[in-house]
C-alpha cells in the first residue's frame, strides 16, 4: 500500500489496461437466444398444430425479462464477467423448456413444461441472487466443513423416502419431488476445493513413498478419502450410478489439478475399473444396464420388443444429419424417461446431427469458459472451485449424453438445463452463477486491483 | 497448476469429441440399420403419417384415406372393396400390405425416389413425397360383369387383351372388404381372425394365386402341340384314336361324356371334348413337345408378376405315358390359374403370340406426372399363326354348334373351349366348371378380349356341360361389356 507522501517511489503506477468487459456483446447474444427459443416455441406449434402457439408471446416475454434481469444483475455486480456464460445457460434451458413443451403435447395427461417453467424461474431468481449476495468467491472457502456436512446430510435424506423407479434419490414435500444429491454435488465441489486448497502441499510433498506413488500422511488424506467413500457409497445404496460416477471424476480430477500428481490418475482409474467391474457384476440392476449397452437389441430378437435405449437409438438414427424439426418426430416411443434422462434423444431426433452438434458445442463453451476462468485466477480455491464446477457440466454432459447414445452403460442422470428436473435446473443456474463470479475475480482483478491503487488515500 | 488445468480442459475435450464421434456414427454410419429395423415404429408412422396415393380404375380412384388422428394416422378406405379386392389388396397398418397395395407401396406411399426431383435431399431432410397413384388397365364394365356373373360363387375371372397383355378383369369370388383391415382397433383383429379363418377363403385370389386342374381348356394346348408339331395335319381327318382308350402301361380305361369319339376327327373330338382322342395326342406329341409347348403358353413359368406374384402354372414333364395321357387332358399334375388360362385363350386369339400380362398402366406422382409406364412386354410365341388360325376356327365353332353355344355374342366373333375338371381323391369334389374364350369385334382388325372363368361350386356335375351351362355365361357378360366400350 502507498501512501501520500511516500518518497520512496517505487515502480511508476502501471498504465491503466481496461479490459473490454463486453456486457453489450452478452445482451446481444441474449436476445439472440431468447429469440432462438421462441423460435423453437412457434416451430413447435407449427409443426403439430399449424398455427403459432398461444403461449408463445408469453413464454418469449417471460424468459426475456428473466434473462433481461439476470444480466442487469451481472452489469451491476459483475461487470467483467465471462459474456459467454449467461447466453448459453438461457439458451439451453429455454430449449429444454420447448422440446418439455413438445414431449408434453404427447401426453396431455402429465404435463411437465409448467413446473420447469417455475422451477427455471426459481433458478434465475437464485442466480441473481448468488451474484448480488456473492461479492467475493473466497468468502466460500469459509464454508469447506460446513458444505461437507450439508452435503452428506442431503446425500443420506432420501434414505428414509420410498424409492421411485428402483432410485431412492428424491424426496417429496408438498407435492415437489426434490433430488437433494443435484445440491449434493455444488457443495462437495466446494469442499474439495477448500480441502485441497488449503492442503495441497502437504498432500504433494508429505508422507513415504511406495515405488512411483507418493503417498501423503493419513491425517491429510484420511478424510477427503472418507467423504469420497461415503458419498459414492450412499449412492451406490441409492442405485444413483450417474451420481457416483460424477463424484468420482469430480474427486480424481480436483486431486490432479491440485497435486498434479499422475499416479493418482492411476490410482483413480484403476480403482474405478476395480469398482465398475465388481458394481457391474454383483448388482443386478447395474448389470442388466452393462447388458443393455452391450446387446441393445437384445429384447428385440427375444421378442419384447425395443427397450428404452433401443428407442433412444432409433430416434438418434431417424434425425439423420439435418432432423426431423421440432414437433415432428417420434422420441416419445421411448417411452417413461424420455423428459428426463433421454431428453437428448428428442433433440437428437428433431434437430438431427447438426442440433446435437450444436447442443454439445455449448456445452463444451460452458466448461472452456469455467476453466478458463480458473486459469486466470490467482487463489488455489478460485482455480480448483472454478475447474470442479466445469467439471460437474463436462462429466455430468458425459454420462448422460454417452449413457443415452449408447457410448457407455446408461446411467440416469438429468442432462443440466435441458432436462426435466427441478432441482437439477436450479443446481445448474448456482454453478453458472458461480462461474460468472468467478471469471469476474478473475478478469476483474487487475483493473480492481489498479483501481483500488489509484483511489488509495 | 496451470499445467494440470490445461490437463484436465484437455480431458473434457477428449470427452467431448468422443461423444461427436459417438453421435456421427450413430445418427450417420448406422442410421440406415437402425431405422431399418424392424421392432423401429417409425416407418409405419410415417408410412401412415400421410395420405396414401390412390389406385384408379378407369380414371377413377377406386382407394381414399381418412384421417384417424390415431398415431398411424391415415387409414385406408376402399370403394366398392369386394369388386376390387383381389386387385388393390390390402392396406393394413397391423397387418401390412398386399397385391398392388403391397407391389406398388413405395409409389402409393411416398418412398419410390422415383416420385422425387431430389431423391438425396428428401434422405437428408428427411421429407417425403406425397403418396403417388398407380393407374390399372382394368376394365370397370368388365370387372363389375365378372363379379356379378360369379355371385354367391366360388370362383374367378381374369380378362386379358390379347394384343397387349393388359388385365382387364381380375375377380375372386367370395370376396372381402380390404376396408375391414384398416386401422389399429381391435375390430381390425377380428376381421382379420374371421377371415384368415373362413372355410370359404375370401381373402384368396383365386384368379393369379389358386391353380385349379384347368380339365378340357387345356385340350387348346394339346391341340396346338399336335398341330404345331406336325402329329396332325387335316382337322379333319380320323385321328387313330380307340373309345375307351386304355392308358398305356395300364389297365384304366378313359371314356367319354359323349358319343362318336372313337377315331374322330380333331375338328370334332374339340367340338364335344373327347377325351380318348386328346390323350391319345398328348402322348404321341411325347412329353418333351407337349412340355416345350405348354411353357410357350406360360406354363412352368416362375417368375410371372402382374407386378404381384402370379402363382406359377404346371405342365410336368417327368412322367410316364399314362400320367402324360391325363395331363394332356388337363388331369393328373396340370394345374393352372384362371389369368394362366386366359393367357391361353390369348394366344390364340392373337395368332399365336402371348404377351406377358400386366395390371399397371402406369404410375404417377400426386400431381399427375408420369413416373413410369408399363413398356413394352415380352412376346412369347406359343404356336405358329397357323396353327392359330386353325385353331381360332376350331374354338368359333365350339361357341357356335358345340359346348359353348352359352358364350355366342351377336355381332362379333366368339371361340371358346368349356371344361370340367375332376379333382379330389378319386375325383369325389364336384369338378371344377371353366370356361375360356375370346371375342373380336365384326369390323374390328384385333380381338378385343380374352377371358378365363373358373367356377368352384358348379351345380352340374354333367361332363362338360356344366362348364358350357355355368362359366360360359360369365365368359360373355365379361366379353360383352369390352366389347360394348
Amino acid at each position: 500500500m502507498l501512501s501520500p507522501g511516500t518518497t520512496v517511489q517505487a515502480d511508476p503506477p502501471a498504465p491503466v489496461v481496461r479490459l473490454p468487459r463486453r456486457r453489450g456483446i452478452e445482451f446481444t447474444l441474449l436476445v439472440v437466444a431468447v429469440l432462438l427459443s421462441v423460435y423453437g416455441y412457434c416451430d413447435v406449434g407449427l409443426a403439430r398444430t399449424g398455427s403459432v402457439p398461444p403461449g408463445a408471446a408469453g413464454y418469449g416475454a417471460g424468459l426475456g425479462v428473466l434473462a433481461l434481469l439476470a444480466h442487469l444483475a451481472v452489469r451491476l455486480r459483475a461487470p467483467c464477467a465471462d459474456p459467454l456464460l449467461l447466453p448459453i445457460a438461457v439458451l439451453l434451458n429455454g430449449l429444454g423448456l420447448v422440446l418439455i413443451y413438445r414431449l408434453d403435447l404427447e401426453t396431455p395427461a402429465d404435463r411437465a413444461a409448467p413446473t420447469q417453467l417455475v422451477w427455471s424461474t426459481l433458478g434465475f431468481g437464485l442466480f441473481i441472487a448468488v451474484i448480488v449476495l456473492l461479492r467475493d468467491h473466497r468468502v466460500l472457502q469459509r464454508y469447506t466443513y460446513v458444505s461437507v456436512v450439508t452435503a452428506l446430510a442431503l446425500l443420506v435424506l432420501p434414505i428414509f423416502f420410498p424409492s421411485v423407479n428402483g432410485a431412492r434419490i428424491w424426496i417429496r414435500i408438498a407435492g415437489f419431488s426434490i433430488q437433494p444429491g443435484e445440491f449434493a454435488k455444488v457443495m462437495l465441489a466446494l469442499f474439495f476445493a477448500g480441502y485441497l486448497a488449503a492442503n495441497r502441499n502437504a498432500l504433494a510433498y508429505t508422507g513415504r513413498r511406495i515405488w512411483l506413488l507418493q503417498l501423503p500422511t493419513g491425517r491429510v488424506l484420511g478424510p477427503i478419502l472418507a467423504v469420497w467413500l461415503l458419498s459414492v457409497g450412499v449412492l451406490v445404496l441409492e442405485r444413483d450410478l450417474g451420481t457416483s460416477l460424477l463424484f468420482f471424476g469430480l474427486f480424481v480430477i480436483l486431486l490432479y489439478v491440485a497435486t498434479g500428481r499422475t499416479g493418482w490418475i492411476a490410482v483413480g482409474l484403476l480403482l474405478a475399473a476395480c469398482g465398475a467391474f465388481a458394481v457391474g457384476w454383483l448388482e443386478p440392476h447395474v448389470h442388466s444396464r452393462v447388458e443393455d449397452w452391450l446387446h441393445p437389441f437384445a429384447s428385440i430378437e427375444a421378442g419384447r420388443g425395443p427397450n428404452q435405449l433401443a428407442q433412444s437409438l432409433f430416434a438418434f438414427a431417424a434425425g439423420g444429419f439435418l432432423g426431423t424439426g421440432l414437433g415432428s418426430g417420434h422420441s416419445i416411443l421411448i417411452g417413461f424417461a424420455v423428459k428426463s434422462d433421454f431428453i437428448l434423444a428428442t433433440a437428437g431426433e428433431e434437430l438431427g446431427l447438426a442440433g446435437l452438434c450444436a447442443i454439445f458445442i455449448l456445452y463444451g463453451l460452458l466448461v472452456e469458459r469455467g476453466i478458463r476462468a480458473g486459469l486466470a485466477l490467482r487463489d488455489p480455491f478460485g482455480r480448483l472451485l472454478a475447474v470442479g464446477l466445469a467439471s460437474i457440466v463436462a462429466l455430468q454432459v458425459f454420462v448422460i449424453a454417452g449413457g443415452v447414445t449408447g457410448l457407455i452403460p446408461l446411467t440416469g442422470m438429468a442432462m443440466p438445463f435441458l432436462a426435466q428436473g427441478g432441482s437439477s435446473v436450479v443446481t445448474n443456474w448456482i454453478i453458472v452463477a458461480l462461474l460468472m463470479r468467478l471469471s469476474d475475480s478473475a478478469r476483474g482483478r487487475s483493473e480492481e486491483q489498479q483501481r483500488t491503487e489509484e483511489v488509495a488515500p | 497448476m496451470t499445467r494440470y488445468i490445461r490437463h484436465a480442459a484437455a480431458f473434457c475435450a477428449l470427452l467431448l469429441l468422443a461423444l461427436l464421434v459417438n453421435a456421427a456414427r450413430v445418427q450417420i454410419v448406422q442410421a440406415r440399420a437402425y431405422d431399418e429395423n424392424p421392432a423401429n415404429r417409425r416407418h409405419t408412422i410415417a408410412r401412415y403419417g400421410q395420405p396414401r396415393g390412390d389406385i384408379l380404375v378407369g380414371g377413377r380412384a377406386v382407394t381414399g384415406s381418412r384421417d384417424s388422428g390415431e398415431q398411424f394416422r391415415y387409414e385406408r378406405t376402399y370403394k366398392n372393396g369386394p369388386l376390387y379386392a383381389p386387385v388393390t389388396g390390402f392396406a393394413s397398418q397391423v397387418y401390412g400390405t398386399s397385391l398392388l397395395e403391397g407391389a406398388a407401396d413405395g409409389v402409393l406411399a411416398g418412398t419410390d425416389p422415383a416420385l422425387s426431383l431430389l431423391p438425396l435431399w428428401n434422405d437428408l431432410a428427411r421429407t417425403r413425397d406425397p403418396g403417388g397413384r398407380v393407374v390399372t388397365t382394368l376394365d370397370a364394365a368388365a370387372q363389375q360383369a365378372a363379379y356379378a356373373g360369379l355371385g354367391a360363387r366360388r370362383g374367378a375371372v381374369a380378362a386379358l387383351e390379347p394384343s397387349t397383355g393388359r388385365v382387364l378383369a381380375l375377380v375372386s369370388t367370395p370376396s372381402y372388404d380390404p376396408g375391414e383391415l384398416s386401422g389399429t382397433d381391435s375390430a381390425v383383429a377380428r376381421a382379420w381372425a374371421r377371415l384368415n379363418g373362413a372355410a370359404d377363403r375370401p381373402m384368396l385370389n383365386r384368379a393369379v394365386r389358386q391353380t385349379y386342374p384347368p380339365g378340357s381348356t387345356f385340350k387348346v394346348v394339346t391341340a396346338a402341340a399336335a398341330l404345331d408339331s406336325g402329329v396332325v395335319r387335316d382337322l379333319d381327318a380320323p385321328t387313330d384314336s380307340p373309345d375307351p382308350y386304355r392308358l398305356p402301361g395300364s389297365t384304366a380305361r378313359l371314356t367319354n361324356e359323349v358319343e362318336g369319339c372313337a377315331d374322330a376327327s380333331l375338328r370334332y373330338a374339340f367340338q364335344w371334348s373327347c377325351n380318348t382322342v386328346f390323350a391319345g395326342l398328348g402322348v404321341k406329341v411325347g412329353r418333351h413337345a407337349m412340355g416345350s409347348t405348354a411353357a410357350g403358353f406360360g406354363f412352368n413359368d416362375r417368375r410371372l408378376g402382374i407386378p404381384f406374384r402370379v402363382s406359377p402354372s404346371t405342365f410336368d414333364t417327368r412322367v410316364d405315358k399314362a400320367q402324360l395321357a391325363l395331363s394332356s387332358i388337363g388331369q393328373y399334375n396340370t394345374r393352372a390359374t384362371p389369368l394362366q388360362m386366359a393367357m391361353v385363350a390369348a394366344a390364340v386369339a392373337n395368332y399365336g403370340s402371348v404377351r406377358t400380362p400386366y395390371l399397371v398402366e402406369r404410375t404417377t406422382t400426386a400431381d399427375g406426372d408420369t413416373v413410369s409406364a408399363t413398356g413394352q412386354h415380352t412376346l412369347r410365341r406359343a404356336m405358329n399363326p397357323a396353327t392359330a388360325v386353325r385353331l381360332r376356327e376350331l374354338m368359333t365353332d365350339v361357341v357356335e354348334k358345340g359346348t359353348g353355344t352359352n358364350a355366342a355374342i351377336p355381332g362379333a366373333t366368339v371361340g371358346g373351349k368349356s371344361g370340367t375338371a375332376q379333382h379330389g381323391i378319386h375325383n369325389s369334389g364336384t369338378p371344377y366348371a371353366w370356361f375360356i374364350s375370346w371375342a373380336q369385334a365384326e369390323d374390328t382388325m384385333e380381338p378385343a378380349v380374352a377371358v378365363a372363368v373358373v367356377v368352384e361350386d358348379a351345380a352340374a356335375d354333367r361332363g362338360d356341360i356344366s362348364g358350357g351351362g355355368d362359366a360360359a355365361p360369365i365368359a360373355r357378360a365379361v366379353m360383352e361389356a369390352v366389347l360394348d366400350r
